[in-house]
């Protein structure tokens, strides 16, 4: 707590420069993820090749998807944002499509007996029963993100990984602890969040 | 209930064929269902009857032939704009978990686009029609209603948009023996005040008995027989019909109890009863589950 309370602007600023990396990368991710599990969820013929590439990607250590990624986009927020958008891919798009596959057939059918267009289907039943599947993914892939930006204070982007190399390389556990407490506890109290989400979410669909 | 008269019909030489089967689903079936009849479709499992019943409003589509809706061919049009005018009941019913009661029945008046307060007076009309009071059932999620009153609800969701044809996919099929017949007895209640075309799938003879002015018998994708009940009973077209009915030969309404133990042990296991007519079967398993009600039917 030392380091903590001798810097709090410069740990307070890291904590909100962490949280925009992963709340940045989440929504971007979250973003491309919710057509590609869609797709997956109608097509098999899609959702094979797609969920070999993802996994591919998620297998990949992730200081050496963000070292190929800064050797071609440089350093910063960015290329970190994109290495968390990566990694976060596999578990977000095979959620959804989990979430989409898993409406009772019953509730699809008759959807479409009585007449709603396949959008009409997606909208008002499948994404709504799809939802407590979805958050489940987007609560694992953020906590796993929160970790991950970590490795952004190798890379210029800033965050409480700054605090964690810092004092790692000088050898100052203090310093090292300011960065990494804070990390924990932002993953802790991700994962309460989104898990009364999901608890919201099972209580109405 | 401001009812709308219902449509005919047709299947002109359907066939249905899934992609990758060897044999056709439906393999030249043709038939005409009258305006307002409650017509039932009976069959093994796999005689192709929920093809037949999903081709009217193009869940499954005709490979050759055609269905036509007083006269027009369903596969002219939109196909969702086709369903919105058709009810559609299933047996695994199908209600939307996250939606109330109301909403689930109003989901067709809103695709349609009904104002609010029309759609509202609707709800309460078809709950109450249904057997289901209104202020008590409205506001429920259907994981707090019994199968019973669950197929109530997902009857009144197909008819909530008085669609001139109702089909029905063994709807009381997963309902237990004692709500089944009283959901039968409304059905036929609503059926005569609605006056919508009812195409009803069922594998239950009693049930077709029990509902149908007019029941085409189907197997192997076939029409075996299609005609009134008495037709069926009394003048079976083949062996498969006549099995399926008992014997052809009715006994009278006021026979002994001689003459129906007689015929029971000449081996049949359901008798064609007459009375004027009424026709109806009884069987042994139906002797035994009677409680004194004499319900032939």
């Amino acid at each position: 707590m030392s380091y903590l309370t001798a810097h709090p602007r410069e740990v307070a600023w890291l904590f909100v420069q962490h949280c925009a990396l992963v709340g940045t990368a989440l929504a971007i991710a979250f973003a491309i993820a919710l057509p590609l599990g869609i797709f997956a969820a109608r097509s098999a013929r899609f959702a094979t090749p797609l969920y070999g590439t993802l996994a591919v990607i998620y297998t990949i250590p992730s200081l050496a998807l963000l070292a190929a990624i800064v050797r071609f986009f440089g350093l910063g927020f960015w290329p970190t944002v994109i290495a968390l958008v990566a990694y976060a891919q596999f578990v977000l798009a095979r959620n959804v499509a989990a979430g989409v596959r898993g409406v009772p057939y019953a509730q699809t059918d008759a959807a479409r007996g009585l007449g709603m267009t396949s959008l009409q289907r997606l909208l008002r039943i499948e994404l709504p029963l799809a939802t407590p599947v979805i958050l489940g993914g987007l609560r694992i892939a953020v906590v796993a993100m929160i970790a991950l930006a970590t490795l952004g204070g190798y890379v210029n982007a800033g965050g409480l990984g700054v605090l964690i190399f810092r004092g790692l390389d000088a050898q100052y556990t203090a310093e090292t602890l300011a960065g990494s407490i804070p990390a924990a506890l932002l993953a802790i109290a991700a994962d309460l969040f989104f898990r009364a989400l999901e608890r919201r979410a099972i209580g109405s669909a | 209930m401001n009812a709308r008269a219902g449509a005919t019909i047709a299947f002109d030489s359907l066939v249905v064929t899934y992609p990758g089967a060897d044999r056709a689903a439906i393999d030249g079936v043709s038939f005409d269902v009258p305006a307002g009849s409650f017509t039932v479709v009976l069959g093994p499992s796999g005689c192709g009857k929920s093809t037949l019943l999903r081709s009217v409003n193009r869940l499954v589509e005709a490979s050759t032939g055609r269905v036509l809706l007083d006269g027009g061919d369903v596969s002219g049009g939109d196909a969702v704009a086709l369903r919105r005018g058709i009810g559609y009941v299933i047996q695994a019913v199908g209600l939307f978990s996250h939606m109330t009661v109301a909403q689930n029945i109003a989901v067709v008046p809103g695709l349609l686009d009904w104002e609010q307060a029309r759609i509202d007076a609707r709800v309460d009309e078809l709950l109450s029609l249904v057997g289901l009071e209104p202020q008590r059932y409205r506001a429920r999620y259907p994981r707090a209603l019994s199968g019973g009153e669950a197929q109530r609800v997902g009857v009144a969701r197909a008819i909530a948009a008085q669609p001139r044809v109702l089909l029905m996919d063994e709807p009381f099929g997963a309902v237990d023996a004692i709500v089944r017949a009283s959901l039968q007895d409304e059905t036929r209640r609503i059926a005569s005040e609605l006056r919508t075309t009812i195409l009803f799938v069922t594998h239950d003879v009693d049930e077709a008995l029990r509902l149908a002015d007019r029941i085409v018998v189907m197997r192997d994708g076939r029409v075996e027989q299609a005609g009134t009940p008495l037709e069926l009973l009394t003048a079976p077209a083949t062996p498969y019909v006549a099995s399926l009915f008992g014997t052809g030969t009715a006994i009278a309404a006021e026979a002994s109890l001689r003459d129906v133990l007689a015929a029971f042990s000449d081996g049949a296991q359901r008798l064609t009863v007459r009375d004027g007519d009424n026709v109806g079967t009884i069987s042994f398993a139906a002797l035994r589950q009677a409680r004194g009600d004499n319900d032939l039917s």
